[in-house]
Formats: C-alpha cells, sequence, structure tokens
C-alpha cells in the first residue's frame, strides 16, 4: 500500500473575478522511502495540490478529491484536531522562502522545540537534547550558540536548514519540500539537496519534492509527475521519462534542457502557462504544442494508460520505443 | 543604545521650549484676569489691583515675565499657585497619582477586552461577530465621552445603584501615609471594604476613559493580525499541527503587537485629553480636574505648568514605547 494516495484531486479558488482551479483532477502516490519529483512552471499548482494535501489552503479554496489517503488515514475523514496529530507529526513540509517563513519574533530554538513538546510531549531537558541533535544532523555549526538565534540572524541557507530541522523533528513519514532551494545560492542549493536525499537514506521517510529544476530532477528523484496548467500532463520513472517522454510539453522541457546550464531554471518554451482567463477549450498544452491539430483544440484529451504516462496527449511521442522494448 | 537614548533626549530641548512658550500663551490669551477672578464679587480698589498686580509680577513687559517664568523652569521651579500658594510642583505630584491610577485602570479595561477583540475580529473575518464588533468599535470611537459618561452614570449609578457618582472612595475610610494610588493605600491599610470601595469608584471612570482606546487598539490589533495571519509563517505554524489558539494568540499575536503597541503609545496622549472631561465629569481628584478649575480661575502658574508637565509625561511614555518597540521586536533589536 502506497504511502500517500491522492486520487482526482481539484482545488479551486474563490476569486474576485470568479472561480480558478489551479488544481484539476491531480492524482499523486507516494510510496514509503521513495523519491517522487513534482515539475512544472510556475502557476502549474504544484505548491497548491501539495498544499491541499497537507490541509493549508486560505478559506478561500475549496478542495475534492475522490480519495486522499496517507498512511492508512482518509485526510478528507479527519476533524481538524485528528489532522493535527497527522500533519507535523508524520506528514511535514518545508516551503520555499526560508526565511520568511520562520517567525521572526521567536528564537529557532523556541520554534523548533514547540514542536516537539507538542508531538512528543519531551520535557524540557530532552527537547533541548533533540534540538542540538537535529541541528547537529541538518549541519548547522555550533548548535548550542545557534538555538538562541533569531531568523533574521540566520542566513537564508541556515534560515532553511532550520526549518528541514524543524519538519523531521518528529520524524515523519513524508517530508514534502517545495522547491526547497529556489531562494538559495547555487553552491547552498546543492547542500541542501544531498541533506534531504541523506535524511531520506537515513530515516526512510518518503520524499515530495516540488521543483523548476530538471537537473535536480535528474539527480534526485525517482519518479517525476510533470504538471502543468493544475492538471498531471505525465507521470514516469526518472529514467524513462528522460529516454522517452510521452507528452510534447514534458519533451519540449526536455528539448531545451541544454541551455539550462547558465540559469537552471526550467527551460523556456515559447508562450505561457493558461491562466484563469484564457484556459483553451481543448488541451491545455494545444496554444503551445508544434503537433497541436484541430481535434486538440476541440476537446481536451483524456489521460492515457499507464504504459504510456498517464499522458494528457491525442499524439503521444516515443510509442514506438515501447515497443521496441 | 546610549546613544539612541541621547539622540532622542536632545530632540525633546526644542519641544520643550516649544511647551513652554505655547503653555505661556495658551492661558494669557484667553480672556479674564486673574486678580478681577480672584477678587470675585467683591471688587477691589484700584490701588489694590496695582499692588496685587505688582506681586504677581504683571506690571512688567511679558517678555520678561516669560524669561522669568523659562529660567524658572530649567532650575526646576514652576511657581506657585495664586490661588492655594501652594509651589506647582507639590500640587502636581500630590494629584498624579490619581491620574494615573484612573488611567491605567483604562487602559487595562481597553487592553483586556480589545486585544482578544481584535484577534477574534481577524480569525473570524467577514463573519458576524466581525462585523458587529467593528460597527460597536466605530460608534465607540465617535461617541462623546460626556454623553457615555452619562449613559453609564444614569444606568449603573441611578437605576442599578452599583456604582457611586463621583470620588475615588466612600469617605469613611482614612489612610495614613498615602501613596496617592487608592488601591495600593486601600489593599495596605487592610481595613475591611476599603478595596471594594476603592474598585467602585474606579470602575465607571475607567470605562468612560477606556472606551477609545479600546475602541482603537480594538481595531488596530484586527487589522494586524489580519495582515500577520497572511505571512507565511503562520503558515508554518500551522504546518506544525498547532491548535488554532496557539497560532493566533502566540505566533500571530505576537507580532501583531508590534504595530499595536504603537499605538497604545499614541493613544496615551488622547488618554490624558480625555482624562481631563472624564475626571471633571466624576469629580476625580487628578491632573485633569485641576487643570479645568485653574483654567477657570485662571491660575497662571498652575495651568502653565501643568500643561508643560503633562506633555513631559506624553514625550516620556512615547520614548518609553520607542524602547519597548525594540523589545518587542527583535529585528531593530539587533541590528
Ligand atoms: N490563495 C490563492 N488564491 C487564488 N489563486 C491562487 C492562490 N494560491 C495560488 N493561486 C493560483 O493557483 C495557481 C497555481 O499556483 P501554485 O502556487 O500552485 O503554482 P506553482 O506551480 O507552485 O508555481 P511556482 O513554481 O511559481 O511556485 C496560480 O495561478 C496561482 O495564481
Ligand atoms: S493533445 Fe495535441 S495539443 Fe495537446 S499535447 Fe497532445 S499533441 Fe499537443
Ligand atoms: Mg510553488
Amino acid at each position: 500500500m502506497s504511502l500517500l494516495s491522492v486520487r482526482n484531486l481539484s482545488v479551486s479558488f474563490a476569486t474576485s473575478a470568479g472561480v480558478f482551479k489551479a488544481v484539476d483532477s491531480v492524482d499523486i502516490k507516494v510510496d514509503k522511502g521513495e523519491i517522487l519529483s513534482i515539475v512544472g512552471e510556475s502557476g502549474s499548482g504544484k505548491s497548491v495540490s501539495m498544499l491541499a494535501v497537507m490541509g493549508l489552503l486560505p478559506w478561500t479554496a475549496t478542495v475534492t478529491a475522490d480519495e486522499m489517503i496517507f498512511d492508512g488515514h482518509d485526510l478528507s475523514m479527519l476533524s481538524a484536531r485528528q489532522r493535527r496529530h497527522i500533519v507535523g507529526k508524520d506528514l511535514a513540509m518545508i516551503f520555499q522562502e526560508p526565511m520568511s517563513s520562520l517567525n521572526p519574533c521567536f528564537t529557532v530554538g523556541w520554534q523548533i522545540k514547540e514542536a516537539l513538546r507538542l508531538h512528543l510531549g519531551l520535557d524540557r531537558r530532552a527537547r533541548h537534547a533533540r534540538a542540538v541533535e537535529l541541528f547537529e544532523l541538518v549541519g548547522i555549526p555550533a548548535p548550542e550558540k545557534r538555538l538562541s538565534a533569531f531568523p533574521h540572524q540566520l542566513s537564508g541557507g541556515m534560515n532553511q536548514r532550520v526549518m528541514i530541522a524543524m519538519a523531521i523533528s518528529c520524524n515523519p513519514k513524508l517530508l514534502i519540500a517545495d522547491e526547497p532551494t529556489t531562494a538559495l545560492d547555487v553552491t547552498i542549493q546543492a547542500q541542501i539537496l544531498d541533506l534531504l536525499t541523506g535524511l531520506r537514506e537515513e530515516t526512510g521517510m518518503g520524499l515530495v519534492l516540488i521543483t523548476h529544476d530538471m537537473g535536480v530532477v535528474a539527480e534526485t528523484a525517482e519518479r517525476v509527475s510533470v504538471q502543468y496548467a493544475g492538471q498531471k500532463i505525465e507521470e514516469q520513472p526518472v529514467a524513462s521519462l528522460f529516454r522517452a517522454p510521452h507528452h510534447p510539453y514534458t519533451a519540449a522541457l526536455l528539448d531545451a534542457l541544454p541551455e539550462r546550464a547558465t540559469d537552471k531554471r526550467l527551460p523556456t518554451i515559447p508562450g505561457v502557462v493558461p491562466g484563469q482567463f484564457d484556459r483553451p477549450a481543448g488541451c491545455l498544452f494545444s496554444p503551445r504544442c508544434k503537433y497541436a491539430d484541430d481535434k486538440c483544440r476541440a476537446k481536451p484529451p483524456p489521460p492515457l494508460g499507464g504504459d504510456l504516462g498517464y499522458a494528457r496527449c491525442f499524439y503521444p511521442l516515443n510509442t514506438d520505443e515501447r515497443a521496441a522494448s | 543604545m546610549l546613544k539612541y537614548l541621547a539622540a532622542r533626549l536632545l530632540t525633546f530641548v526644542p519641544t520643550f521650549i516649544g511647551v513652554t512658550l505655547i503653555s505661556f500663551a495658551f492661558i494669557r490669551l484667553l480672556p479674564g484676569d486673574p486678580i478681577i477672578v480672584m477678587a470675585g464679587e467683591r471688587g477691589m480698589t484700584e490701588e489694590r489691583y496695582a499692588e496685587l498686580s505688582a506681586q504677581l509680577g504683571f506690571d512688567r513687559p511679558i517678555y520678561v515675565q516669560f524669561w522669568e517664568y523659562l529660567t524658572g523652569v530649567l532650575q526646576g521651579d514652576l511657581g506657585q499657585s495664586f490661588v492655594t500658594r501652594r509651589p506647582v510642583w507639590d500640587e502636581f505630584f500630590s494629584l498624579f497619582p490619581a491620574t494615573l491610577e484612573l488611567s491605567i485602570f483604562a487602559m487595562i479595561f481597553a487592553l483586556a477586552l480589545g486585544l482578544p477583540a481584535g484577534v477574534i475580529a481577524a480569525v473570524n473575518r467577514g463573519k458576524f461577530f466581525d462585523r458587529a464588533l467593528m460597527s460597536t468599535a466605530l460608534v465607540g470611537y465617535s461617541m462623546p465621552i460626556f454623553w457615555w459618561a452619562l449613559l453609564l452614570i444614569i444606568i449603573f449609578s441611578g437605576q442599578l445603584g452599583w456604582t457611586p457618582v463621583s470620588g475615588r472612595i466612600d469617605l469613611i475610610y482614612y489612610f495614613s501615609n498615602p501613596t496617592g494610588f487608592m488601591v495600593i493605600d486601600a489593599i495596605k491599610s487592610g481595613q475591611e471594604g476599603a478595596l471594594a470601595s476603592a474598585l467602585r469608584h474606579l470602575v465607571l471612570p475607567a470605562i468612560v476613559l477606556g472606551t477609545i482606546p479600546l475602541a482603537v487598539i480594538a481595531r488596530q490589533t484586527r487589522s494586524a493580525m489580519l495582515e500577520v495571519l497572511g505571512e507565511d509563517y503562520i503558515r508554518t505554524a500551522r504546518a506544525k499541527g498547532l491548535p488554532p489558539l496557539r497560532i493566533n494568540g502566540i505566533h500571530a499575536l505576537r507580532n501583531a503587537l508590534i504595530p499595536v503597541i504603537t499605538v497604545i503609545g499614541l493613544s496615551v496622549g488622547t488618554l490624558l485629553a480625555g482624562a481631563i472631561l472624564t475626571e471633571t465629569i466624576f469629580s476625580w481628584p487628578g491632573i485633569g480636574k485641576w487643570m479645568v478649575d485653574s483654567i477657570f480661575r485662571r491660575d497662571y502658574p498652575v495651568v502653565q505648568g501643568g500643561l508643560l508637565l503633562i506633555a513631559v509625561m506624553v514625550m516620556l511614555v512615547n520614548l518609553t514605547v520607542d524602547l519597548l518597540y525594540g523589545v518587542i521586536n527583535p529585528k531593530i533589536r539587533k541590528r
């Protein structure tokens, strides 16, 4: 049984200009100890879908799902109180912006110990020992001293380490890392990723890694889910995704990859992700797709089977490769 | 830190001189002659008038009078009351505890209700409680103090007979060596019923005086909370699985307090202005009532000295708030 299993997740926001569907029938599955990477351009609903799983969306959001099961618990059926026993303990998340994700009014030590008291019920001394241990684990030098620092006294990289230490403090079964390195220097990025994969090895937790960076995907992920305009348009194990992408969007991402060496962000594909007001009637990628024809523009393609990476496309690529292997 | 303090204290100097001048001019610009007022119905002869005028120094040019006043002030001499002949300084400090006590209780009232109300309104933004509270705050803010005080007196003193209408304590109680803070004196004396009596006298004036700060604090807390609740670190707190009470009451409120503290500091001036009216209505023997009485008596030294001391008090409070701001906002403290 998988650790996290979400079927047909949709999220809509009530905005002043009407309802906006930020996530559209997405399926997510993560096994114990697995690294799933979610990639996609900005605005493709990566963060929103994971925040929905965590139950952290603002009240303007409406979340629906056929199934949302984590570690045997149906998340949609839990009361707020029951959910709080899971979220923060077995299910943890770290965010894109380490500097603003920590409370400026409290020391980082206070913030990490708070979780330890709440979920593990440790006494004062045990909390302190565990906090020091966690800071050492995530590579924060002079942990005793750092515990009494305020977030603004630490660098972005240090703050992200604090966030990671806080997220793993109660030995979560699944850690969701939402672009954990985007705000950091390149050298620090590699360190943080090594830290996360290392922790996965040590603790056996599952890891969902949201990223913009195909390089990161290639190095760390085991399975990759590609999102586009709120939909999952393809999902494959990392090796076969790089070798034989089925969806033209994935292929375009990979084609443009060599240029990536300069700025490490997602390669540029002409055009932009459709927003609230310019969603095409047919395939969401059709305005930018070089294979698009009238059929593509007329109606949306349903997802294909698992052997074709669940690609949402009428004309999947590299089908012969599958036949060959 | 010390440098900062010194710089701030230095900015007091021009303000101080300005206030000295304004308070000196203010009372003299009011129509009415203190000597005539003192004479009252009896009237007085020309000779007696000239004699008194010379005695009080009114026969000299106005700038000489100001210069003498200013040099006196700088030496710590505020002059003495025309009426009681006691030094202004002494009168101020014997009455100040009454005003301070009233203000403290008014502030406690405003904070005890305003902070939770603001937090609850922000958390339930747009819902019934929020709307009801914000409309009430608007009413509270624009309600004339005088009218509000009368309404409370009519209900609680008149109809229900729960609270006295004036004074600070029932006359049967007497304290030796008083601190001037009735509540403290009552506790110290251990006399039965003294504390209850002091509190019963205090409650209505404190509510009246605290109403505007209450409205301001509730609104400010709400808007500060609304801003803070959208911050990333609140999402982090929720991601940790903390209960809402802790998220709103500790993580969010602690940050929201930073702007609220500033507002509290600024409302000290308003509080003292409100104290003038409140003390007059409730015959509360504090600085406010003293000022009003002295203005009617054209007691020049008391009015100018009292205004000066009040201004200094407000400046000191604002300075304290500034320093407190550093304590409560770690980002400023360790720069
Ligand atoms: N609270 C909200 N109210 C309305 N719309 C929202 C809200 N949060 C997100 N959205 C919209 O949902 C869409 C998906 O946002 P999301 O943050 O999930 O994108 P993302 O894939 O994580 O992008 P990025 O890579 O930039 O983080 C965006 O168009 C965004 O504007
Ligand atoms: S369905 Fe058509 S437009 Fe959409 S990705 Fe496939 S080929 Fe391109
Ligand atoms: Mg995002």
